[in-house]
């Protein structure tokens, strides 16, 4: 099939940036969209332009870099999807296709498609992992933990820090990102110990960051490769409003 | 932690419009219950009554402080969150965002919450000013007391058709207002359970078209005759 494809084009931080218009042909239904950019790529260099940068690595959903905002909607058209695995049989020949970086404050953009997302690292930093000796794993089993709280927390765990939630949000909150990793610690008993000021901590750096605050629009769920639930961002909230009112 | 967080951190906002919108709940429900006195049509002695009860009791005029502060904290909350969310995504996006779940008025509450804004500043003007301000309303006798007559002052102020339109648009900013807001208050209350969940959006969708329903029928009853 061939394509129109308008693509953010930015030098760097400070340029301003612009769209670009391309035309790419005979691309396979096969393909994937990364795999597009990278036969667009190809004839831009060999036409002796700068080819397009964005940011990728495993290609096969589970990193969380593959950011590009399609169309309107970040990873593009499929339900519970990243865009490397975002295949091109989505789309029908002569279709036009705008490629947007993640807009937010809090994610400036490197280059072309690139955004810094250093402040998703930040946020963990400040608070979501557990002090553990090292050592030698325990052993599984040693820690009863309930059926339906290591099913939940294990849904939470797969959030992979692509930054989508954010992208599609109004107020460029991270609230449904953050949920995922208070959830995730705070159903187990691993997590207990440091659950009140890991919640305070969190929401301190995320508010440092220059997100915005959550207003329950429910389009991050909507667009989450990982179907991350915002009931994850209630448990969020219960977990902060309970360390405000008991932690010293 | 210090107290001052829950004013200025993202989610203590989010708890302070809670906390306050649920309130302002309570007092409407207060509200369309006893102006549903005018319903019945008994020239406005019960509700002149209930209103004469409302104005003379002690602890419900210490509450219309709690509830005007309540209002003032929510208001100022709402614009300053509203305005600091907007102020996150300088370089908007050329197409804008289809996440295909989103409801509209779950994404317009600041406007939603200021169309209610100034609906109250003309339903005050109308009806707290002259009652509790300036005194201006006829008196009436109800048994042995004389009260202010609020009931001849709707039958006033609604003939006319412009009041009666921007009363009922009041009411539907309000009712789409809260079919988001009552959700939501729970949701940053921390409810999560599934069980409950499915039932709060119904409930939520159901109270505030009746409740707001209830509200627009009284200027239109008042308009069209149906009580005098
Ligand atoms: C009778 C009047 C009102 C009632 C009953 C009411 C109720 C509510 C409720 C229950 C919420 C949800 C809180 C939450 O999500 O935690 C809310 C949110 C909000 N209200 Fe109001 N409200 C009223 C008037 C106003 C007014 C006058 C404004 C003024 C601008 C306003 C602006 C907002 C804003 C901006 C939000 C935040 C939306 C969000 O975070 O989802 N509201 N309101
Ligand atoms: S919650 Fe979903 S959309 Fe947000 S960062 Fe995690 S995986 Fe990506
Ligand atoms: S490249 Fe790893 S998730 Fe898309």
């Amino acid at each position: 099939m061939n394509l129109t494809l308008k693509v953010w084009r930015q030098k760097n931080s400070s340029d301003k940036g612009h769209f670009e218009t391309y035309q790419v042909k005979d691309i396979s239904s096969e393909m994937s969209f990364l795999e597009m950019f990278d036969v667009l790529n190809e004839q831009l260099i060999k036409e002796g332009k700068e080819p397009i940068a964005f940011d990728h690595d495993c290609r096969e959903g589970i990193c969380g870099m593959c950011s590009m905002y399609i169309n309107g909607r970040p990873h593009g058209p499929w339900h519970a999807n990243t865009t490397c695995q975002l295949h091109m049989r989505a789309y029908k020949d002569g279709d036009t296709i705008v490629v947007e970086p993640w807009r937010a404050n809090a994610f400036p953009v490197i280059k072309d498609l690139v955004v810094d997302r250093n402040a998703f690292d930040r946020i963990v930093q400040a608070g979501g992992f557990i002090s553990v000796n090292t050592g030698n794993a325990v052993d599984a089993n040693a820690l009863p933990i309930e059926k339906h709280k290591a099913d939940e927390s294990f849904a939470a765990a797969a959030c992979i820090g692509c930054g989508a939630c954010v992208a599609a949000c109004k107020n460029s909150s991270a609230m449904l990102f953050m949920s995922a990793k208070v959830s995730h610690l705070a159903l187990l008993p691993q997590g207990d110990p440091e659950r009140k000021n890991r919640v305070l901590n969190m929401v301190a750096q995320m508010d440092k960051e220059n997100f915005g605050s959550c207003t329950f629009t429910q389009a991050c769920e909507a667009v989450c490769p990982k179907e991350i639930k915002v009931t994850n961002i209630s448990r969020l909230n219960g977990e902060y409003l309970n360390a405000a009112f008991t932690e010293q | 932690m210090k107290w001052i967080d829950l004013f200025t951190s993202s989610v203590g906002k989010k708890f302070i419009m809670g906390l306050t919108g649920i309130s302002l709940i309570a007092f409407l429900i207060v509200h369309a219950g006893l102006n549903a006195c005018i319903w019945a049509n008994d020239n406005g002695e019960m509700f002149n009554t209930a209103a004469y009860f409302m104005g003379h009791t002690v602890v419900i005029r210490i509450a219309e402080i709690g509830l005007f502060a309540g209002i003032l904290l929510h208001i100022v909350q709402g614009l300053v969150l509203v305005f600091q969310n907007q102020r996150k995504r300088t370089v908007k996006y050329a197409v804008p965002i289809k996440d295909g779940k989103s409801k509209w008025y779950s994404r317009s509450m600041g406007l939603l919450g200021t169309l209610v804004l100034l609906f109250l500043v003309m339903h005050i003007a109308h009806f707290w000013v002259p009652s509790r301000i300036t005194h201006t309303l006829d008196e009436v006798q109800l048994g042995l007391k004389t009260g202010e007559n609020l009931y001849a002052r709707m039958l006033d102020v609604f003939q006319s058709p412009l009041v009666v339109i921007l009363y009922v648009l009041g009411c539907i900013s309000l009712c789409y207002h809260l079919m988001h807001g009552f959700q939501s208050a729970f949701r940053t209350f921390g409810v999560r359970n599934d069980r409950y969940l499915s039932i709060l959006t119904p409930v939520g969708v159901w109270f505030s078209i009746i409740i707001c329903a209830t509200f627009a029928m009284m200027p239109i009853s008042m308009y069209l005759g149906w009580v005098n």
